[in-house]
């Protein structure tokens, strides 16, 4: 075999996470009241436009989880197979140029020249201090100055060419099975698609599709010669990171709320169901985790496990797993002072939702409390639980950021949006500025956040029962 | 009343205690004063009487609960519970890792963060329900359309970019304000009107959307559309009725944070170099102060089970419905 794949903790969870996101997708295709608000959800423009941004930032998020060992090339071909220590992902694999194409410190974005003066031999032998040129970034140019815009503008040209002929190719692909589908005319379907205001959502998302395309294909083929963001202070690719970064941050923003939604669900409700003592006792849970400030409990895990790193450090095969284990810590431990706010949404819900009449009836009829909790309270709580974990994603993202800045997020070596904004912090005092690397990292964060706000709001509106009742 | 107010304070008792025992398991259960002191010292290469005479100079050297080489009472009181844990309930901070009386620390600490919170809470107060007042007198308009998208923008914008962009934009670029630092008494107001601008203007965003629903929900009710059909302008609708009876969710919501203004602000203070409790904070996470981060735990924990109190009591007092017995 070419690769061994390497499964990391957080790999396994986001699998688990995957796998339940497509089973609650088939269960809700197949129940009319499930299906009902999602309909509505992509039948506004900012669902659907949310919801593909939202889907491109997953695709490079998942790719970057698939990890593997590539296999070293072995001189005698009959020697046994030897795998490089060193873990990578599809990703990684995906942006090889980015990942090799190291300069020697700063160059600005789309730079041919470094960002400092060093001292260079001319060919007649003489020595002259200058901007030299990069390694990577626009080499393929003999006279940088003038050639340098005409290039640009012709790369960017043939990028938006080729992400419009991609998106053609694609759209033409799904429409004919579409048409094939009714059994129509492809060209008849096209008609329809163009005129009938029901098909509305579906020409914003092919809309939406052609800008994300054509975005994506014009900046992989400006970084394919220069350093689209620029290069960092060891001269790596400020976009490589940047594009590394997504998982983290989806990782943050997804995988806490997975960890805290089991014993928020189960606490909540027998908290609201069963009353008496049960509920005393978890309230004075919840109050307790409640009244420690969050940063404080937060910073107070972290370094108890770094102090557990230190004295275990032979534990760990490599640095990939170290700071892996550290991200799922960091996960359990904002699960841990996030899941409040759920668990007493949930109780309240519970408490309505017990003297409810056909609750009360099943009580009467004998149904068990375990069956009555998983068919009638269970069903009518989980809109609650969706809009909690979409309202509470960019926030968990946004806090990652704060986070890292304090020493108390992700491991430094990780790449991050926190470490990029907290490494590119000191670098605005200097003159002229290092503005690159905080301006990836704002963009990046930007459109994760606000598409994730402009959904949480889409999604509140399509399943809370209160406001749907309000516009009929 | 008073007979509540004790109740509660009895109520928050358990709680104080629950703080404490996580607190106490964490630092020095899950991890002995050992690894502590090896952490501090430098990792491997300690011998262990260097990490013996660190315990000792700090206190750590007790038992953890139970002292049977001593007698009486003594075997609970010199342990490292009822030295380091129990003590924190009669406000006892005792010394830092580093040797600095955290009490005095608190008390003169705690003026310039309440320098930086007091206005930061009282300005975006004002602007933001007045900017709320502002979209829902002209709901339905491009102004309420354009306020929308500009209010998830802001809410999506990063808290340290506030800051690094103010600072870049009107410390360095501009000159209007120095970038960091602080002064005593009254000369301290130019180190505080940058900081004090950002707090406002990063709270923009989720104060006045949250404002917004709320003045939009009191809206649809039926008083309201009374007040409208007696003929009354929609200014007076506006500010006497709407804003009237909103004022109950929104004063219970201030008051409940009012206790950890105190606590300052972590971001703020650290960037702009200002000696509150906020940065108090943050040093001690980085110089991985234990006996600090315990003190500011417990203190925090006090202060926000004050502030649930208080928002019981605010309750009686602009909701004349609420009876507290």
């Amino acid at each position: 075999m070419p690769l061994i794949p390497v499964m990391l903790w957080t790999d396994a969870l986001v699998f688990i996470l995957l796998a339940l996101g497509v089973g609650f997708g088939i269960y809700a295709a197949q129940h009319e009241h499930l299906r009902a608000p999602w309909r509505q959800v992509l039948h506004t423009r900012t669902g659907v436009i949310t919801l593909l941004v939202l889907s491109s930032y997953a695709l490079l998020g998942i790719l970057d989880t698939v990890h593997l060992r590539l296999k070293l090339p072995s001189t005698p071909a009959t020697a046994p197979a030897q795998y490089a220590p060193e873990v990578v992902s599809l990703l990684d694999l995906a942006l090889h140029g980015l990942r090799e194409r190291q300069e020697k410190t700063y160059s600005a974005p789309l730079a041919t020249h470094l960002f400092t003066k060093e001292v260079i031999e001319q060919p007649d032998g003489t020595l002259r201090r200058d901007y030299p040129r990069l390694l990577h970034g626009g080499r393929h140019l003999t006279a940088p100055a003038s050639e340098r815009s005409a290039d640009l503008f012709w790369r960017s040209l043939r990028g938006a060419v080729k992400g419009l002929a991609s998106w053609a190719l694609l759209t033409g692909g799904i429409l004919w099975l579409i048409a094939r589908r009714r059994s129509e005319p492809l060209a008849q379907y096209w008609l329809t698609l163009r005129r009938s205001p029901h098909l509305q959502p579906g020409r914003t998302a092919l809309i939406t599709l052609a800008v994300l395309m054509s975005i994506g294909f014009i900046a992989a083929e400006l970084a394919a010669a220069y350093h689209l963001f620029g290069t960092d202070k060891v001269g790596e690719d400020v976009f490589y990171q940047a594009l590394k970064s997504v998982r983290t941050g989806l990782l943050i923003g997804t995988l806490t709320t997975l960890v805290m939604l089991p014993a928020a669900l189960l606490l909540g409700i027998a908290a609201g169901y069963f009353r008496g003592w049960v509920d005393d006792l978890i309230q004075y849970l919840y109050t307790t985790l409640n009244s420690i400030p969050g940063v404080l409990l937060i910073a107070a895990a972290i370094l108890l496990l770094q102090v557990y790193l230190a004295n275990h450090a032979n534990e760990f095969t490599s640095a990939v797993e170290r700071a892996d284990l550290r991200l799922l810590f960091l996960c359990l431990i904002l699960g841990v002072t996030s899941w409040t706010g759920l668990c007493r949404l949930l109780r309240g819900e519970a408490l309505k939702l017990r003297e409810v009449d056909y609750v009360q009836a099943a009580q009467a009829l004998g149904v068990g409390h375990f069956t009555i909790i998983t068919r009638h309270l269970l069903p009518n709580m989980l809109h609650i639980v969706l809009i909690t974990v979409v309202l509470d994603f960019s926030g968990l993202v946004l806090a990652e950021a704060v986070l890292s800045y304090v020493n108390i997020g992700v491991d430094p070596t990780m790449n991050s949006w926190g470490n990029m904004i907290n490494s590119a912090r000191l670098e605005l005092a200097r003159e002229p500025v290092v503005w690159w690397s905080l301006t990836a990292a704002f963009i990046f964060m930007f459109v994760l956040v606000l598409a994730a706000n402009l959904f949480a709001d889409v999604v509140r509106d399509a399943f809370d029962p209160r406001l749907r009742q309000n516009e009929k | 009343m008073i007979a509540y107010l004790v109740r509660r304070a009895l109520y928050a008792l358990p709680i104080l205690i629950g703080v404490n025992l996580l607190t106490f398991i964490l630092f020095f259960v899950v991890n002995s004063p050992d690894d502590m002191a090896r952490m501090q010292l430098g990792d491997k290469r300690v011998t262990q009487a260097a990490v013996d005479s660190w315990k000792q100079e700090r206190g750590y050297d007790r038992p953890l609960l139970l002292n049977s080489a001593a007698t009486g009472t003594a075997q609970f009181t010199d342990t490292i519970f009822f030295e380091k844990s129990v003590r924190l309930f009669a406000f006892q901070f005792g010394t830092s890792d580093a040797g600095r009386d955290i009490s005095y620390d608190i008390t003169q600490r705690m003026w310039p963060s309440l320098a930086i919170a007091v206005p930061v809470l009282l300005v975006g107060l004002a602007l933001n329900i007045s900017y709320a007042l502002l979209i829902v007198l002209l709901r339905a308009t491009y102004v309420d359309l354009a306020s929308t998208v500009l209010l998830v923008a802001l809410l999506s914008i990063s808290g340290l970019f506030y800051i690094i962009g103010g600072q870049f934009l009107l410390s360095k670029l501009l000159h209007l304000a120095p970038i960091s630092g602080y002064d005593t008494g009254i000369n301290a107001w130019k180190f505080l009107v940058l900081p004090v601008l950002i707090g406002v203007v990063s709270g923009i965003g989720a104060g006045t959307r949250w404002y917004r629903t709320l003045f939009l929900e009191e809206s649809s009710k039926d008083y309201v559309r009374t007040a409208r059909a007696k003929g009354l302008s929609e200014l007076r609708v506006l500010v006497r009725h709407i804003l009237g009876n909103a004022l109950i969710p929104i004063v219970t919501g201030v008051v409940v944070i009012l206790p950890l203004l105190f606590m300052g602000s972590l971001l703020t203070e650290s960037f702009f170099g200002i000696p509150g409790l906020g940065s108090y904070t943050i040093d001690a996470i980085s110089n991985q102060d234990f006996a600090i981060v315990r003190a500011m735990v417990f203190l925090g924990a006090v202060l926000y089970i004050i502030g649930l109190m208080l928002t019981d009591v605010s309750y009686t007092l602009v909701d004349p419905r609420v009876r507290l017995q």
